[in-house]
């Protein structure tokens, strides 16, 4: 018994040596993964390595075009485009992390039980998933963050619950395939308790194409959280947000047409990051995952 | 295929219903009364009784959804809180201009999308292949009221050649349509692309181009139309996306359309516009999906939904 937890243990460890080894050679994969390291170091740093506070105001500055002490240039009130870029780099990640851990815990957990239980649990979360499909996703979330009122903690809530229908149908699937293995059978004959099956024996192996989701939803999440900033329903100011960074450049076209850009392709480079890395891990980790 | 739609019509009826429960919740633990925001504070509180009586919000909530439901089975969404005008003329008048907005969208998508995922499909593996796969991937990671500001900084502003905003002409339309269309384009460009690249390694194809057939017929007659159908699924599935999307487009070229109305109905808490529009937009979607499902029969023959077991 011991031998075969140790042969199980052994053949794991390969396959992510193996998943690591194929990331390193697949040089956009590779190259993906360190832009998306280095947004996080940046989010994390962003104290240490912003060149002003992100709320200073340089009043004779405002509105100011990229030049060497403001090399992005300034804003309507005179704040540095680069430092708040650089902190807005927090709220986008942050949305994405948290409200993506949110829809993963809801969606694995309710696909799971609906997957293994089948009958009746099976047919009210397939239900719930079917109207929340019925329903364009940013207009549902634009109703939740009206009954919660703005505020970023309040977009991590919405697009948790926004977003976890995909997860649950994908986990469902994979649930079902695997419950009708024989070592899962047996467990379940042996009398094994529901939720250690579940959780020490199916989840496990439905791991891969979960990473793969996560990565997938997070540039989504990041997306969605600009355009409800965008509408005014975010962080709000003084907070710096890419959304609504771009909402106020809108105003500026005209004088500096160099404001609205920037803030774009911050989001542009995040989204491209994590979407080309989320492809690559499926390619490595889950090809079935492939549309 | 018409018992085929019946069932899904009957299949459609619970998830409407289930949408619009979930609206009739979130609107009645929105903080902010309606009343309040229409009479400002100072109103005298028989008024304000009035005024709820009138509009039928001192009713419990679920007597308020059910009068709803029966209202909605008639035709009739009610009239808004603040302007007093029938919901239902006033959001197929605000459809008309987003569906203007969404149909030019929806061809540019498809034109730019389709034939450009045909090109790196048939020029695999070269300069063409990439350079396009590249620009769709950038056109998927660029948020979309970025793009259309871009646009309107460069065409608008730069070149002065098309308004920035308003909705008066179809010139007005061509800049909010390639926004939002090239967002589109760009997931429709990699479908038919992977599509494609399946479809030409069939025996069929092979067989067609021995026979002769010029690569031009080979392509277009008898690899696309065998392509089409994850483009057409692809295409369904876009129309919630193409809401969303329109909703922002609206806001950047300040287009009164469905979009604004709902955003503005929202933070006036005009519960019958926000309902009306909730499952007005539902009903399109779920419409949108099962023209899209019927349309499969038609690209494929093969399909047929009154077969057994469909």
């Amino acid at each position: 018994m011991e031998h075969n937890s140790g042969t199980m243990r052994s053949m794991e460890y390969s396959y992510w040596r193996y998943a690591l080894r194929k990331v390193l050679e697949r040089r956009v994969t590779l190259l993906s993964l360190v832009t998306v390291i280095a947004i996080i170091l940046t989010a994390v740093l962003a104290p240490a390595i912003s060149p002003y506070d992100p709320s200073k105001q340089h009043w004779d500055d405002m509105l100011a075009a990229p030049r060497p002490d403001f090399l992005l240039g300034t804003d309507e009130l005179g704040r540095d485009l680069l430092t708040r870029i650089i902190f807005g780099s927090r709220i986008s990640l942050g949305v994405g992390f948290v409200s993506v851990a949110i829809s993963t815990v809801l969606g694995v957990t309710l696909g799971s039980l609906a997957g293994f239980y089948g009958g009746q649990v099976d047919a009210i979360v397939m239900r719930i998933t079917d109207i929340l499909f019925a329903f364009p996703s940013l207009l549902f979330a634009i109703a939740i963050m009206f009954a919660l009122g703005p505020g970023i903690m309040n977009v991590f809530i919405a697009l948790g619950i926004v977003g976890w229908a995909g997860t649950a149908r994908l986990i469902r699937s994979l649930v079902l395939q695997w419950r009708e293995m024989p070592f899962v059978e047996a467990t379940i004959a042996a009398g094994g308790n529901d939720s250690r099956i579940i959780w020490r024996h199916i989840l496990p192996n439905c791991l891969p194409a979960i990473i793969v989701l996560v990565t997938l939803y997070i540039p989504d999440a990041i997306m969605a959280e600009a355009s409800l900033s965008f509408l005014g329903l975010g962080a709000q100011p003084p907070t710096p947000s890419w959304g609504s960074m771009i909402y106020e450049a809108r105003r500026y076209i005209r004088q500096v047409p160099t404001y609205s850009l920037f803030p774009g392709l911050a989001i542009m480079i995040t989204v491209l990051a994590f979407n080309l890395l989320g492809d690559g891990l499926r390619d490595i980790l889950d090809p079935k995952l492939r549309t | 295929m018409w018992r085929y739609t019946g069932r899904r019509l009957i299949m459609a009826i619970p998830v409407l219903l289930g949408v619009t429960f979930v609206t009739f919740v979130l609107l009645n633990i929105v903080p902010g009364d309606p009343v309040a925001i229409m009479l400002e504070k100072r109103a005298d509180p028989a008024v304000v009784d009035n005024v709820r009586r009138e509009l039928g919000l001192d009713k419990p909530w679920f007597v308020q959804y059910w009068s709803f439901v029966v209202n909605a089975l008639k035709g009739d969404l009610g009239r808004s809180f603040f302007t007093r005008v029938q919901v239902l003329p006033e959001l197929l008048a605000k459809f008309r201009i987003t569906l203007r907005l969404a149909a030019s969208a929806y061809a540019v998508a498809i034109v730019l999308g389709v034939s450009a995922g045909i090109a790196a499909a048939v020029h695999h593996n070269t300069m063409i292949d990439s350079a396009t796969m590249v620009g769709a991937m950038i056109g998927i990671c660029a948020p979309l009221f970025w793009t259309a500001i871009l646009l309107q900084i460069f065409f608008g502003l730069y070149l002065g050649w098309l308004p920035i905003s308003g909705h008066e002409s179809w010139r007005n339309f061509i800049l909010p349509a390639v926004a939002l269309g090239t967002r589109f384009a760009a997931s429709m460009a990699r479908i038919t692309r992977t599509s494609m690249l399946e479809v030409v390694r069939q025996d069929y194809i092979r067989t067609a181009l021995s026979k002769g057939l010029s690569r031009r017929v080979v392509i277009y007659k008898h690899a696309l139309r065998n392509a089409l159908i994850p483009v057409v699924t692809l295409a369904g599935m876009q129309v919630g996306g193409l809401m969303g999307g329109s909703m922002l487009t609206e806001t950047v070229f300040a287009i009164p359309g469905l979009g604004r109305y709902y955003i503005e109905a929202l933070y006036q808490r005009d519960f019958p516009v926000v309902q009306g529009m909730v499952l007005f937009t539902a009903v399109v979607f779920v419409a949108a999906n099962l023209i899209v499902d019927l349309s499969y029969a038609f690209i494929d023959p093969r399909i047929r939904y009154d077969s057994e077991g469909d």
